[in-house]
């Protein structure tokens, strides 16, 4: 159901200068796919599913989904 | 920092803080790591707290109670305003830069180690069994060994999922927060301020709270079902604008509070979950602070009298203390929050129309929820044992 990654590519982008590093987005991931520091955060690969559950969540729309994937 | 402790604390928030103070005051040695370089900052709360759930662990300090609170203004969807006053003091507002570092000192005085900028990244795990956590400190990679793990690392709750219990929590249960300290902000001092309504934030709501003359956090919650379709900025941009034009922010933060019942499982084989990250919160206010440190108390007792005994296999007791003193509770305001958000504007609007026609001292919180939930009987009886309790 959840639309596959392109091999090498990630589609669920943060945009990390406008994240506030909340963790709500990390409380929700089911695939324990996102890493946050005090102030860094990344989406781990390959652990992501697409699944969009972190951009639901988020408070202030930092995250979007790429549908062309982001090489990492 | 020694290589290995009897007891490693994850998050130095109000429930790691708690359960470092309880299981050093039984002898543990215990080490306390902290990811961000100051404890109790940045601040991600609304601050305010019931006085029964304070001073339990603490004597009000005016170093941190901002302002002392008396009152409830429950707004409705249409403006209606219903004040529940308590005639005396039931609650504070704090400056919580300055509590969770009073806090954390507590824990410390008790013989806790504490150290900030040391990020977790990971459990150490033997056999499946977790004997202490790999640090990142200041770009050095470190292993400390413990007989336990107490995760209190809040809203995240990555440390559990390292040993294997489920710590996610569905999207829908989690309130997408937006919320400014704001000063040019008339609000009274003595009143925590509510508005209700899918206007203002649905599936949660707006609050103004009060922190000293003429500034106050403002902000809100939105639940997840909702903030999938508009975000919780949004919303709080509108109501800012709508009530504080001339408002100026001090601080903005994003929060995200889990508003569900407590975790099945809160221990594993070497590791308990406290405050946050073992989903502690009241479900209904989502407030957090209070039930935290009661969870991260209760983890400590437990934990440092696993170790005083020798015994590890006790801390699987945690659970049932828990339960006893908060997790049954937590279900039936659970319940109660499912229907309570069901409840259309134009209900509330009548419900407050009907509440206004009570004298003021008959206008009590419980009679607001039994008037909401008056047409499912079923949940009068859930809220006769809350108000029981
Ligand atoms: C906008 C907003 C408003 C709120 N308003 C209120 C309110 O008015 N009243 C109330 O009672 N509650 C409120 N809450 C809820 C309350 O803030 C939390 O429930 C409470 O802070 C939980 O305490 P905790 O100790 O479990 O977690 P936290 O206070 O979140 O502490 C967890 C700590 O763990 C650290 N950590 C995380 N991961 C790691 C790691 N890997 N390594 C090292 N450290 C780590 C974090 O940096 C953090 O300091 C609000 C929450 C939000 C978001
Ligand atoms: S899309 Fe789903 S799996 Fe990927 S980071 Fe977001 S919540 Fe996690
Ligand atoms: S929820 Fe949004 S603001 Fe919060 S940490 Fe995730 S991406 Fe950043």
């Amino acid at each position: 159901m959840f639309r596959m990654a392109k091999k090498g590519k990630l589609m669920i982008e943060i945009l990390p200068d406008k994240c506030d590093f909340c963790g709500a987005c990390v409380g929700v991931c089911p695939e324990d796919a996102i890493e946050l520091k005090e102030a860094e955060i990344k989406i781990i690969d390959p652990k992501c599913t697409n699944c969009s559950k972190c951009i639901w969540s988020c408070p202030i729309e930092v995250i979007k989904f790429n549908k062309d994937g982001i090489e990492v | 920092m020694k290589k290995e402790y009897d007891i490693i604390v994850v998050g130095a928030g109000p429930a790691g803080s708690m359960a470092a103070r309880y299981a050093s005051e039984q002898g543990a040695s215990l080490l306390m790591l902290e990811k961000d370089r100051d404890v109790g900052y940045p601040v991600r709360c609304g601050e305010a707290i019931t006085k029964r759930n304070l001073i339990q662990f603490i004597d009000p300090d005016p170093k941190w109670v901002v302002a002392e609170i008396s009152k409830f203004v429950v707004y409705a969807p249409d403006g209606t305003e219903v004040v529940f006053d308590f005639g005396e003091v039931k609650g504070y507002m704090l400056e919580r830069r300055i509590f969770d570092y009073e806090l954390a000192k507590t824990a410390s005085t008790a013989g806790a180690e504490i150290l900030t900028r040391a990020y977790v990244y990971d459990l150490i795990l033997e056999d499946g069994k977790v004997c202490g956590v790999k640090v990142e400190y200041r770009g050095e990679k470190i292993e400390i060994k413990s007989k336990i793990v107490i995760a209190a690392d809040g809203v995240e709750s990555r440390v559990g999922r390292w040993a294997g219990l489920k710590t996610h929590i569905d999207f829908r249960d989690m309130e997408s927060c937006f919320q400014v300290t704001a000063s040019n902000v008339n609000a009274p001092q003595d009143a925590l301020q509510f508005y209700l309504g899918t206007n203002y934030a649905p599936g949660g709501y707006f609050w103004v709270f009060p922190k000293g003359e003429n500034i106050a956090n403002v902000g809100l919650g939105v639940s997840g079902d909702h903030c999938k379709k508009r975000s919780s900025l949004s919303y709080m941009n509108e109501q800012m604008e709508k009530f504080f034009p001339d408002a100026s922010i001090l601080t903005q933060v994003a929060g995200g509070v889990p508003c569900s019942v407590t975790l099945d499982e809160i221990t594993g084989d070497g590791i308990m979950l406290a405050g946050d990250a073992a989903r502690q919160v009241n479900p209904l206010t989502g407030g957090g602070i209070g039930s935290g440190m009661i969870g991260g108390s209760i983890a400590g007792k437990v934990a440092g009298e696993a170790i005083k005994k020798n015994d590890l296999s006790l801390i699987h007791n945690y659970k049932k203390e828990w339960n006893k003193k908060r997790g049954k509770l937590h279900l039936i305001l659970d319940k109660i929050k499912e229907e309570f958000f069901k409840i259309s504007d134009e209900e509330f609007n009548e419900i407050f129309h009907k509440m206004i026609k009570h004298k003021p001292e008959d206008r009590t919180l419980n009679k607001l929820f039994m008037t909401a939930l008056a047409k499912k009987p079923s949940l009068l009886v859930e809220v006769a044992k809350v108000i029981l309790i």
